[in-house]
């Protein structure tokens, strides 16, 4: 009996052990892509001339019109602009600071789906900027979505992250 | 396992405290990364076409130390005077006129604080020489006014009037010519000048016949004289910048070019002013015919003698030669392979024996290129020179606009996508232009002109008559066989030029340049 009790104790042990190191990856894993996001978002708020005019008249694939739409309707291009710079500014600071990172999470997956979407990287479609690599329907961008998708399950707020004080008060 | 845990820790220790607050230190970071991306950003490019920067292009060299030099000029009527006040010589009356219309119109204040600000060039006018009495003693009174003033202010030494050109170029009082005589006695001056070792500066065009101006290149290459043709255009910015631009393949295979020219008063069609202190005594007749065909003394050929083959090369010597040397600079033209021209008298029936109208095209086979010339002296609609090009065409004067072509294959992808508009601008450059200056960001530019790219530089407006003579004068203080822009080489070019479109016109054919036996034929 006490040899199973000890048996399982140890299990336990290791399964907190492993439990404690992937949710501290997690939180790790939150922060940088936050930190991609903030970055990103910040270097857009910060440059009014900047515009995704250019990215979005170079779309191609199946929803090219709408991006083409936005583009060329100067008020909804201010908008989307607008919504993108700080949207991504939003969705990072609250993903490395650890709060409401599911929320944010949830929005960053809209983004980049939405970027995704614009330049899908399947055969045949072609660029006018040069991507930084070569992709057959997986880029980074899918794959910065999915890490999302992880960390909406798993934001790991409680191991680093300012809802750990809140969380203990 | 969670709830257990935190039962167990009530309250926020230093532990969570740190955790909690772990992540702070990246916006720190984060803030670095953008500080230092603020520089970056600038170089990167929207619209997929290239940056430029002409900033570089046609920077004005220093002034290079040497001896003063001894100027003579042969030749003091309007063109000479021009030439003189370049070299920083003007009459003191028209500093005082300057200073008078000064005082109403800020025009004229600007204008004469450019005159007196002009880079004083080390030189000195110790001769001039004129067949008209009145244009003689009026350039002695410039030359001696050294210290740009007025009629009260003190002047320098006066040059001396030779009474021939054959005994300015002779003197020892001279190190250098400046020849601003009528068309046929270029080339006699510069001779007689390039033999007595003297420096020249030639107006355009190089020479009145075929023959001499093969003679002329002989003897200034053998005299090892510094040689410069009166082609000021050589110092426009903008034509340095177009021939940067074209260098860089931005509007592809050029296959035609169109240069004209379109003027539409008396005094662009040489219908000049006639002096009333003209007449057989104040004008040394025989000199002016020089080479040219005896006839009776003329006060309307003496003033107006462009308008006659006896001494003037017409519009292809007078104005065709100003557009083929800016092609031939931007491009590196050369002599055509033929040419065939067509015109005739049709609005200035006033006795003349040149054309008022006339249209040259010339072939270039081994560029693939024609270049077209078309001109009027009797309409002033606005033609300016085109380079026609299969991505994009040129649009040229002081400033610079490229188009964009619509069926271009170099920005095809461009056009596709809707970053470049066809027909459009892509690039334009304005020298001088600080009020764009605004735009810093590519990405403004984009909005700004969609494709426009601006290109400034310190824009200040210098003549660039005397940039061309200060390149000249460079040349001679250097004394290491330097020849300036527009060398002999090149005046051989625009002379041969323009001769086989006059010669095309005649003979109403086709006149071809044999390039081995360097022959019209």
């Amino acid at each position: 009996m006490l040899k199973k009790d000890n048996f399982e104790a140890e299990i336990q042990n290791d399964v907190m052990q492993h439990r404690k190191q992937t949710e501290i990856t997690l939180a790790i894993l939150r922060i940088a892509v936050g930190w991609h996001f903030l970055f990103e978002g910040l270097v857009k708020v910060f440059n009014p001339a900047w515009t995704s005019r250019a990215y979005l008249l170079d779309s191609g694939g199946w929803f090219r019109n709408f991006f083409y739409w936005i583009a060329g309707n100067q008020a909804v291009l201010n908008a989307s602009d607008f919504l993108n710079a700080w949207g991504l500014t939003f969705i990072g600071l609250a993903m490395v600071l650890g709060f409401l990172s599911r929320y944010a999470a949830a929005a960053g997956i809209f983004l980049l789906s939405l970027y995704y979407l614009s330049h899908p990287p399947f055969p045949g479609i072609t660029y006018l900027f040069p991507s930084d690599g070569s992709y057959f329907v997986v880029n980074k961008t899918l794959i910065e979505g999915l890490l999302l998708l992880l960390i909406y399950q798993y934001p790991a707020e409680e191991v680093i992250g300012i809802k750990r004080i809140m969380f203990k008060k | 396992m969670m709830n257990q845990e935190k039962d167990k820790n009530k309250g926020i220790s230093r532990r969570d405290m740190l955790a909690g607050l772990a992540a702070i230190p990246v916006l720190g970071a984060i803030g670095y990364g953008l500080w230092s991306h603020q520089d970056e950003k600038a170089s990167k490019k929207v619209n997929g076409l290239p940056e430029m920067d002409f900033s570089a292009v046609a920077a004005v060299p220093a002034l290079v130390d040497g001896p003063e030099i001894r100027v003579g000029v042969v030749g003091v009527g309007g063109r000479g005077g021009y030439l003189m006040k370049a070299l920083g010589f003007v009459h003191p009356d028209r500093i005082d006129d300057w200073k008078l219309k000064g005082e109403k119109d800020v025009f004229w204040q600007h204008y004469l604080n450019d005159f007196l600000h002009q880079e004083n060039l080390n030189v000195k006018i110790t001769a001039v020489c004129d067949v008209f009495e009145k244009n003689a003693n009026r350039a002695i009174m410039m030359g001696a006014n050294v210290h740009r003033n007025g009629k009260d202010g003190p002047q320098g030494d006066a040059p001396v009037r030779f009474n021939t050109y054959q005994e300015l170029v002779s003197s020892d009082l001279v190190d250098a010519v400046i020849i601003a005589t009528p068309d046929h006695l270029h080339v006699p001056v510069a001779l007689a000048a390039a033999k007595n070792g003297k420096h020249v500066y030639c107006e355009k065009p190089l020479s009145w016949t075929v023959e001499e101006t093969f003679e002329v290149r002989n003897v200034v290459k053998e005299n090892n004289i510094v040689f410069q043709l009166g082609h000021q255009g050589r110092q426009t910015e903008s034509y340095q910048v177009a021939r940067s631009m074209i260098a860089k393949n931005l509007i592809g295979k050029i296959s035609l070019i169109e240069v004209c020219t379109n003027r539409n008063d008396p005094n662009g069609a040489w219908v000049y002013d006639i002096d009333p202190e003209a007449n057989e005594q104040t004008i040394d007749w025989k000199q002016f015919i020089g080479p040219a065909p005896w006839h009776p003394f003329s006060l309307e050929r003496f003033f107006r003698w462009r308008c006659w083959w006896d001494y003037s090369t017409g519009l292809s010597g007078d104005l065709f030669t100003h557009e083929f040397d800016a092609m031939n600079q931007i491009l590196g033209l050369g002599i055509p392979q033929s040419a065939m021209a067509s015109g005739g008298i049709y609005f200035y029936k006033d006795g003349r024996t040149v054309p008022d109208v006339l249209n040259m095209a010339f072939e270039y086979p081994d560029k693939d290129l024609t270049l077209l010339y078309s001109a009027t002296l009797s309409s002033e609609k606005n033609r300016g020179k085109a380079i026609m090009g299969h991505d994009a065409w040129m649009e040229l004067d002081e400033n610079l606009t490229i188009f964009l072509d619509p069926r271009s294959t170099q920005y095809k992808q461009q056009i596709e996508k809707g970053l470049l508009e066809p027909n459009k601008p892509i690039y334009s450059y304005v020298p001088g232009q600080g009020k764009v200056d605004a735009i810093t960001t590519p990405t403004e530019k984009y909005f700004a002109g969609r494709g426009l790219l601006y290109t400034y530089r310190d824009g200040k407006a210098v003549d660039t008559t005397h940039l061309h003579l200060r390149e000249w004068l460079n040349c001679i203080r250097l004394n290491n066989g330097t020849q300036p822009s527009c060398n002999i080489d090149q005046a051989f070019e625009e002379a041969i030029s323009a001769h086989m479109g006059t010669i095309s016109y005649h003979e109403g054919r086709r006149t071809y340049w044999d390039k081995e036996k360097e022959i019209i034929i």
